[in-house]
Formats: structure tokens, C-alpha cells, sequence
């Protein structure tokens, strides 16, 4: 550790003084290789694109409570907490292993528990630097379910699955793929680069089936079987969430190439470019479809770009990215509306963003991947066949399965036992005061009549004179 | 006699109605924060694609008390100033006031407006 932490130094000052006198060359120079560097830049990078994961989180619990009623918001941060905090502990202890573990077979990995002797390591990076990249994604995975569970899940209930989706269901779909596994076994490997399938589709379905298993909110649906809104209680929450995402997501992509090299602007730029064209697709789809560019879900169209591209992002063109980013972004809004009908009440549109979008940007791998790679075919769009699109249909299929199979049965049996959902009057009243024992927003700040602006903005925005007709 | 006028307006209005009453020399109002529906019966606002219905509009509601010679003229200002001509412009109400008192000082009836 020690030793690492001399050459990171010595790196840094060696490549700092050449730049300005290349005869400044030090004695010590000699014991640093280029190879030295550059594992030392990959930790580097890796590390700080983890962090930029973690950062996610906040994106997260931002996006869940603005688009979430203000009587559960501190609900809806503690489940955020715990994703993280619960979900850490529970990657840590077996997950890792359960995903990494070189002793297992090609469906369920063993070894290295508790990041001990024998735990993963990828390519020049440390196993520390391998493994918090890795938790930050499996808190990912977690932390997607909260949004789609929200206003009326019992804390305990939502603690156990967390835990047990980042302790076992998440680490086994890695495995399969990322953990060398049977879908990275295919005559022509299965392919999700950054976690489309992997992270977000497993986030997807699970929050689906807890959605299913919990029913709708009370009042969600009007007595005519209507669909009714629910609006959130922060636009600007939602919408700084959004952007915090957008961010973490320069970790989650360009991060995903585990090392810094000459790839990771090219994944930045098509991560870019389909989160804008994802925006601008729901905006002008939900436009057309109810005459208002509602911004909740021009925020969704942004985050279901960022969604599709996250499996192709290395391997398609920044114009293959657009129209990924373009095709999420109205099928964000298409699904929305469909779990809409079906009765199927999610209140932040998780599963229509992370699990319809994570498996569609998933299957467009096999249609835009633009040339041979090792770790991918040339796209059907791009003449290279169906090969690569049949391995990524096997793999969304799978993983959708498996996760909906596991998923639904932990949410029965929590059902059975502790109970999945809150008492009618807790779900009427707000789940803060009856499970936390305290409102997101104290008295001071809610008084019993919620008070509107006064002579703040909207008075100020008018013009006082404006009524003075005769 | 003194009379209490009552308002119920748009809340963007009050500027307005403010500035307009007191350049007709009333000298003091009380407004508080209200909700209700008229005969319009609330309105629809969207989100996210699907319509929902506020029943409850918010409205401020401007109280004057003040002497049975000023309260048409009140009245008259702040139907003026309120007035948008569109929906859920609002109501004005006069009553009668039996007794009034300036807790300061304890004077009763007109002395106390």
C-alpha cells in the first residue's frame, strides 16, 4: 500500500517535471515505469468515477422525493439511506463474492467473502478500487426500487429487501455477464457494457414487482378506474436530481472501461448526447400527446437516454447514441402511460425509465454496435448480422426473468410475514411521523395551513395594475 | 354605524387592490390566505400526462372595517381593482359591525377605525 502510494507521488512529480524540462530528469526516474504510471492512473480514474457513482445516489433520493407528496419525504430519504448504507454492507459481505468469486460455477460465483483472501481484482486495478466500483453499482441497482415502492411501503419491510437484492439477486445477475458467467460464455458473448440490463433492467423489474405486490396508492385511481395524478411536491428537486444523475453518470459509463485510456471521451460524449436527445424526445412526445412540455417527464426522457445508452455506450457512434437516446426518451413516455393503465402505480416512473429503457438500450446493442470489437458483433443496423442482437434478446429475456422470479418471491414472503404495505390511515396521513416519528418538513417550515406565496413571486409577477379596468 | 368589507380575490390581485384602497385613504386592512371554489368549481392542472382537478383554489381573502360611509366606496374600489373579467375573479360582502374596539387605547365605535 505504502509502495503504491510513493510511485502515485513520484508518477505525478516525474510527469509534471517533464513537461517542463525533459533534462530535469531524477534518479528516481529510473524506478518508475510507464506501465507504473499508467496502473496507477487507472486506479486513479476509477476511483474517482466511483465516487462519481456514489454521488448518484443523491441524484436518486432528489428525483424520488420531487416527484413524491411532501407527508413522505423523509420516508423516502431514509429508504435512499438505506439502499446505500444497508446495500453496502450486504455487497461487502457476500455480494461481491457472490458476483466475483472465482470458485463458483456460471451461475453463482464464491470466493473472496468479506473481501477477503482471493476477492476480484480487474486488470491493473487494486481490489479496493475494483470493489468500490463495484458497490457503487449495486447500490444503484437497490436504490432504483424506492421511487416505484414509495408513499406506502413499511420501512422494515423495504430494509429486508434491500438488503437481500444487493446481498444475493443483484450480485448473481453480475455474475452471469460482468462475473464471467454463462451469458458471457455465448458463442457471441452477451454485451452491456456499463449495465443497461445489469444495473438498471435488474433496478427495473424488481421495482416492478414490488409496485405490482404493494398496489396502487390510495386515490391513485379515481372511481371510474381513471388513472389520476399524483403531483409531486418539488419540480426543482426532480429536475437538480436529474442533473446530479446526469453527472454521476460520467462515472457510471466512462468509468465502466476500468481503465484511462483513449476511450473514455468517446463514452462521455455518446453518454451526452443520448441523455439530451432522450430529453428533448419525451418533452416533444408528451407535448404532442397533452399540449404541455411537462417537465417531469422531460426529466424522465433525460434519465431513459442515459438508461439506453449505458449498454452500447462504447460500441456505438454518436449519432447511433442520438437515436438511442431518441427512441428511450418516447418510449419513456409510452410506458409510463401503459403502467398507468395496467394499475400498475409507480410514482416516479422507475420502472418505465430503468426497466423498459435499461432493457431496449440492452437489445440496441445488437442494432448499432458499428463495427467487430473482442467484446462485441457489428450491429444488424450496420450489416453485421443478428448474431450480437440474439445474444443481447437472450440476455434482457433472462435477467428479466430471473429477477421477476426472485424478486416476486421475496416480496410474497415479506408480504406473509412482516407485511409489505402501511396501514390505510399511515398511507392518508404520510408515512413520516407514523414510521420515523418526524416530518420531512418541520413545523417551522409546514404550519397546519400550508401557507402559498403571498406578495412573493406570483404577486410580484403581476402587474398591480393590471385589474384597474373602469 | 360601522361596517367590515370583505373580499375574496385572485391573489395576484392584491397589489392592485392594495394600492387602490389605500389611495382612497383606508388605513388598514387585514388579508389572509384562503381556498375555496366558486361556481366554476375548482380547475384542471396536468402532470406527468394525466389531469387532476383542484378543487380548492387559492384565494386571499382582504377585510376592512370601516365607517357605513366609506364601505360603498370600498366596495367600489376593490371591484375595480379585482376585476380581471375572467372566471374566479371573486366576491365582495359588506356586513354590519356591532361593536369595535382599538385595544391600545380602548376607544369604541369610529374613534377606533
Amino acid at each position: 500500500m505504502k509502495r503504491t502510494r510513493r510511485w502515485a507521488l513520484g508518477g505525478a512529480l516525474t510527469t509534471g517535471l517533464l513537461l517542463l524540462s525533459s533534462e530535469a530528469a531524477w534518479a528516481q526516474e529510473a524506478t518508475i515505469s510507464a506501465e507504473d504510471v499508467q496502473t496507477n492512473l487507472d486506479n486513479v480514474f476509477v476511483l474517482v468515477a466511483a465516487v462519481l457513482v456514489i454521488l448518484m445516489q443523491a441524484g436518486f433520493a432528489l428525483v424520488e422525493a420531487g416527484l413524491t407528496r411532501a407527508k413522505s419525504v423523509a420516508n423516502i430519504m431514509m429508504k435512499n439511506l438505506m439502499d446505500f448504507s444497508a446495500g453496502a454492507v450486504a455487497f461487502f459481505a457476500v455480494g461481491y463474492a457472490i458476483a466475483f468469486g472465482a470458485d463458483g460455477n456460471d451461475f453463482f460465483g464464491a470466493g473472496g467473502w468479506f473481501l477477503g483472501d482471493g476477492a476480484f481484482q480487474y486488470g491493473t486495478l487494486t481490489v479496493p478500487v475494483t470493489f468500490l466500483f463495484q458497490v457503487a453499482f449495486a447500490a444503484t441497482a437497490a436504490t432504483i426500487v424506492s421511487g416505484a415502492m414509495a408513499e406506502r411501503t413499511r420501512f422494515k419491510s423495504y430494509f429486508i429487501y434491500s438488503i437481500v437484492l444487493s446481498a444475493l439477486i443483484y450480485p448473481v445477475v453480475v455474475h452471469w455477464n460482468w462475473g464471467g458467467g454463462w451469458l458471457a460464455q455465448l458463442s457471441t458473448p452477451f454485451h452491456d457494457f456499463a449495465g443497461s440490463t445489469m444495473v438498471h433492467q435488474t433496478g427495473g423489474v424488481a421495482a416492478l414487482m414490488g409496485a405490482i405486490f404493494l398496489g396502487p396508492r390510495i386515490g391513485k385511481y379515481g372511481p371510474d378506474g381513471k388513472p389520476r395524478a399524483i403531483p409531486g411536491h418539488s419540480i426543482p428537486f426532480a429536475v437538480l436530481g436529474t442533473f446530479v444523475l446526469l453527472v454521476g453518470w460520467y462515472g457510471f459509463n466512462p468509468g465502466s472501461e476500468l481503465a484511462a485510456d483513449g476511450a473514455i471521451g468517446g463514452i462521455a460524449v455518446t453518454t451526452t448526447l443520448a441523455a439530451v436527445s432522450g430529453a428533448i424526445m419525451a418533452m416533444l412526445t408528451i407535448w404532442a400527446k397533452t399540449g404541455k412540455p411537462d417537465v417531469a417527464m422531460t426529466a424522465n426522457g433525460m434519465l431513459a437516454g442515459l438508461v439506453g445508452v449505458t449498454a452500447g455506450c462504447a460500441a456505438v457512434s454518436n449519432v447511433g447514441a442520438i437515436v438511442i437516446g431518441a427512441v428511450a426518451g418516447v418510449l419513456v413516455v409510452a410506458a409510463v402511460f401503459f403502467f398507468d393503465r395496467v394499475r400498475v402505480d409507480d410514482p416516479v416512473g422507475a420502472i418505465s425509465v430503468h426497466g423498459v429503457c435499461g432493457a431496449f438500450g440492452t437489445i440496441a446493442v445488437g442494432l448499432f454496435a458499428t463495427e467487430d470489437s473482442d467484446f462485441w458483433k457489428q450491429g444488424l443496423l450496420y450489416g453485421g448480422g443478428t448474431d450480437q442482437l440474439v445474444s443481447q434478446v437472450i440476455g434482457v429475456v433472462a435477467v428479466g426473468a430471473f429477477v421477476a422470479v426472485t424478486a416476486g418471491i421475496l416480496f410474497a414472503v415479506i408480504k406473509a410475514t412482516v407485511g409489505l404495505r402501511v396501514s390505510e390511515e399511515e398511507e392518508l396521513a404520510g408515512l413520516d411521523v407514523p414510521e420515523h416519528g418526524v416530518p420531512g418538513y418541520g413545523p417551522d417550515i409546514t404550519p397546519v395551513l400550508r401557507p402559498t406565496p403571498l406578495v412573493g413571486d406570483r404577486a410580484a409577477a403581476s402587474v398591480p395594475t393590471a385589474g384597474a379596468t373602469p | 354605524m360601522i361596517k367590515l368589507v370583505t373580499a375574496i380575490i385572485k391573489p395576484h390581485m392584491l397589489e392592485s387592490v392594495k394600492d387602490g384602497l389605500k389611495s382612497t385613504g383606508v388605513q388598514g386592512l387585514t388579508v389572509t390566505e384562503v381556498k375555496g371554489f366558486g361556481r366554476q368549481g375548482g380547475h384542471t392542472e396536468t402532470y406527468r400526462g394525466a389531469e387532476y382537478t383542484v378543487d380548492l383554489i387559492p384565494k386571499l381573502k382582504v377585510e376592512v372595517v370601516c365607517s357605513i360611509d366609506d364601505a360603498e366606496r370600498v366596495m367600489d374600489v376593490i371591484r375595480k381593482t379585482a376585476h380581471t373579467g375572467k372566471i374566479g375573479d371573486g366576491k365582495v360582502w359588506i356586513v354590519d359591525v356591532e361593536r369595535l374596539m382599538r385595544v391600545r387605547t380602548g376607544e369604541m365605535g369610529e374613534e377606533a377605525i
